[in-house]
């Protein structure tokens, strides 16, 4: 029996000596202990999560994590990215394998509800379009009857193609492929008349993959809603609202026009909002658990939402997609941040 | 008495050259290609398909090919092979998200593993002192890509990818998970109730789930079950769930290669009253381990392709890494280039093995009538 309790008391030793042990409690508590925020994220998708040629992450879903770490930790660059698969994601929420999941995970009330999962704050808006070649002279969906449609299969484009079809009572034949990349090569080869993807996803296609892009139009229309921003584990208030705001920093730091470049003289700006965001004046920064200088650490170190859209999938990115949608509501887009009182 | 007179030729007569089509590349070509009238059909047409497409795929590789340039354009401008997709991503197709300034580390870990194995191939070498190079060498390898001593930057499991990766995970599902598989062989034929039962359950249950739920298990739900903060490394416990699964197949061929050998064997251990594990270890083993060489390299050489699974788990072996690196727009129209790198790499490693395999297969027959 000694024998056995020793042995017993052996592994456990053997065992504790590769494990990390960590206190638990909130969220933040244990992420300043760790030193780093681990974000889940796709780390297939161009724009939001890749590596780039060195090997390191880029992408607007990166930027979002590394500004959760400007903000809690003070260094943006203290972030550790955790790659999920569509299976894995949710999973690796619950069990506390990362914080935050900072991938492209569309907000539904289902999930909302069943999961245990909080979606907070979009970071960007997304929605089914379909592309054709210009040489077809479809000038509308009504135009597409009796099309061969290329989607994935499963995906919300499948249904959303069903749906539409449907209500404009027109015929069509699905090209069902289960790679994107095979989707790409196929659609712009000509096995099909139409390709459905979201907006961002066609964007992108035309522009890396077409040999020429201006023969391709997306037709006018953005069929469903893809709502996409952080996702959080439900339970701990704190850390979901530091995540909340923390994008909402950065969309009044476009709004108020305060950009990495100037965030130093913005400062001393006299508009007494910007004063609240950078920390000189009130006390936002403790009343969330943070200190004074968490958003002026944001936008110095990752930029505004304006800077990081361009980046990462707009203009100064291969993608180069327009704002439209994911513009500030002032611009007629959907980006609304509450007021930083 | 006359000289006697012999009729008999003095010396043999100079031997003629066997019939032209009996000899030589004819010969060759009549036997292997020509044989029948089938095979003179297949013949004729396999030439021709090579025909038809190597010139194209020559001009494509090489002729037309663009080997060095960091503007895609010039990629897609040209009309053949896009080499500079792999001389643009190498870094990150090798290394996945281990730190660009630190990739010299995973260099020298990848150097070290390699050598090793290959001075592992020579029977000359084989000593307890090889035995201790590679505890010397697994400690070096762990130092390089863990870093945090002698000055290296700490680098964490979570960063670790691309080729090391691939090769660690491969190297410690074989040194870990062949051990295990013998033991529960021999469990799996043990006469104490209690151990042959744990070892068919074990075997039986590994074996009848896919690889991908094992590592799915050992890297989401395994945290569920350990108490509140404590938590192994995300690597250790797919390492482990590797090992699980490795040693679960290979014991069913090791238990092939006991069953086949002859009782007479076991008996005669026993009755010049060896233990069970001198019996077992000098007489058993040795033989049993011989006869199930081919398959269990088989065995091996698929562990070394599982280790692509690790990429459902997050971390970024050789291959997941190639596939996040075509994500780049700029590059992504290149990915039959980039996979094209990755084909040969893996077949150098898989082909490395079985050829080694078939020479360790034959130097062990040397002097059995096989």
């Amino acid at each position: 029996m000694k024998q056995t309790a020793a042995a017993i008391a052996a592994i456990a030793l053997i065992a504790a000596s590769g494990t990390d042990s960590a206190v638990a409690g909130p969220t933040v508590e244990t992420i300043q202990e760790r030193g780093a925020v681990i974000c889940g994220v796709n780390g297939n998708r161009a724009g939001f999560s890749a590596l780039d040629s060195k090997g390191e992450w880029a992408g607007l879903d990166v930027d979002t994590c590394k500004a959760i770490a400007a903000a809690v930790l003070g260094d943006a660059s203290k972030v550790q990215l955790v790659k999920t698969t569509s299976q894995t994601r949710f999973t690796a929420l619950q069990t506390s394998e990362i914080d935050v999941l900072t991938r492209n995970v569309t907000w539904t009330l289902s999930r909302d509800a069943k999961l245990g999962i909080d979606f907070v704050a979009p970071t960007f808006y997304d929605g089914q379009g379909f592309m054709v070649h210009k040489d077809s002279g479809a000038q509308s969906i009504a135009d597409l009857g009796g099309a061969t449609v290329c989607v994935l299969p499963g995906s919300t484009s499948e249904k959303v193609t069903a749906d539409v079809f449907k209500a404009n009572g027109l015929d069509y034949t699905p090209v069902v492929i289960e790679s994107k990349k095979e989707l790409n090569t196929a659609f712009f080869g000509g096995r099909c008349d139409v390709h459905v993807q979201s907006t961002s996803g066609l964007s992108s296609a035309r522009a890396t993959v077409a040999a020429n892009p201006d023969d391709y139009i997306i037709l006018d229309g953005i069929f469903g809603k893809d709502p996409m921003g952080p996702v959080v584990r439900q339970g701990d208030a704190q850390w979901r609202d530091i995540v909340a705001w923390t994008v909402y920093a950065m969309m009044t730091a476009e709004e108020l026009g305060v950009t990495s470049a100037n965030v130093d003289e913005m400062k001393n700006s006299d508009d007494a909002e910007t004063a609240r965001l950078l920390g000189t004046a009130g006390e936002l920064g403790e009343t969330l658990g943070l200190d004074a200088e968490w958003a002026y650490r944001i936008i110095s170190q990752v930029g505004n939402y304006g800077e990081v859209f361009d980046r990462n999938v707009g203009s100064g990115s291969p993608l180069n997609l327009s704002r439209g949608i994911n513009a500030l509501w002032t611009d007629g887009g959907l980006l609304y941040s509450p007021p930083f009182k | 008495m006359s000289a006697s007179i012999s009729f008999a030729t003095p010396k043999s007569t100079p031997r003629r050259p066997p019939p032209a089509l009996e000899a030589g590349v004819l010969l060759w070509l009549r036997r292997n290609l020509f044989s029948s009238a089938y095979n003179t059909v297949l013949t004729v047409l396999a030439l021709w398909a090579l025909f038809v497409t190597i010139p194209d795929f020559i001009v494509w590789a090489f002729i037309e090919a663009v080997w060095w340039t960091d503007d895609p354009q010039a990629c897609r401008d040209a009309s053949g092979a896009c080499w500079a997709v792999v001389v643009e991503k190498h870094r990150v197709m090798l290394f996945g998200t281990f730190p660009y300034e630190e990739h010299w580390r995973g260099v020298i870990a990848i150097a070290l593993i390699v050598g090793m194995a290959i001075a592992s191939a020579f029977k000359r070498l084989w000593s307890y002192w090889l035995f201790v190079a590679w505890l010397g060498v697994t400690a070096a390898v762990l130092v390089l890509l863990l870093g945090g001593v002698f000055g290296l930057t700490p680098t964490g499991t979570h960063q670790w990818g691309g080729l090391p990766l691939t090769l660690l995970m491969f190297v410690g599902t074989v040194v870990g998970g062949m051990p295990l598989a013998v033991f529960l062989a021999l469990g799996r034929r043990s006469r104490l109730p209690a151990i042959k039962a744990m070892c068919v359950g074990f075997i039986e249950i590994v074996r009848g789930v896919p690889l991908i739920t094992v590592l799915f298990m050992a890297s989401l739900m395994f945290p569920l079950f350990m108490p509140e903060g404590v938590t192994i490394n995300k690597f250790l416990r797919a390492q482990i769930g590797m090992i699980l699964f490795f040693a679960a197949y290979a014991a069913e061929i090791v238990r092939g290669g006991l069953q086949a050998i002859p009782r007479g064997q076991y008996e005669a251990a026993d009755a010049i009253g060896l233990s069970y594990w001198q019996k077992t270890n000098r007489i058993i083993l040795p033989q049993a381990l011989r006869i199930v060489l081919p398959a269990l390299m088989n065995d091996i050489i698929r562990a070394f392709k599982n280790t692509t699974f690790v990429s459902i788990i997050g971390l970024f072996d050789v291959l997941g890494a190639t596939a996040t690196a075509l994500e780049d727009p700029l590059w992504v129209l290149f990915a039959l280039e980039a996979y094209t790198f990755i084909f040969v790499l893996y077949f150098v490693f898989c082909f490395s093995m079985s050829k080694y395999s078939e020479h360790v297969e034959r130097d062990l027959s040397k002097g059995r009538n096989l």
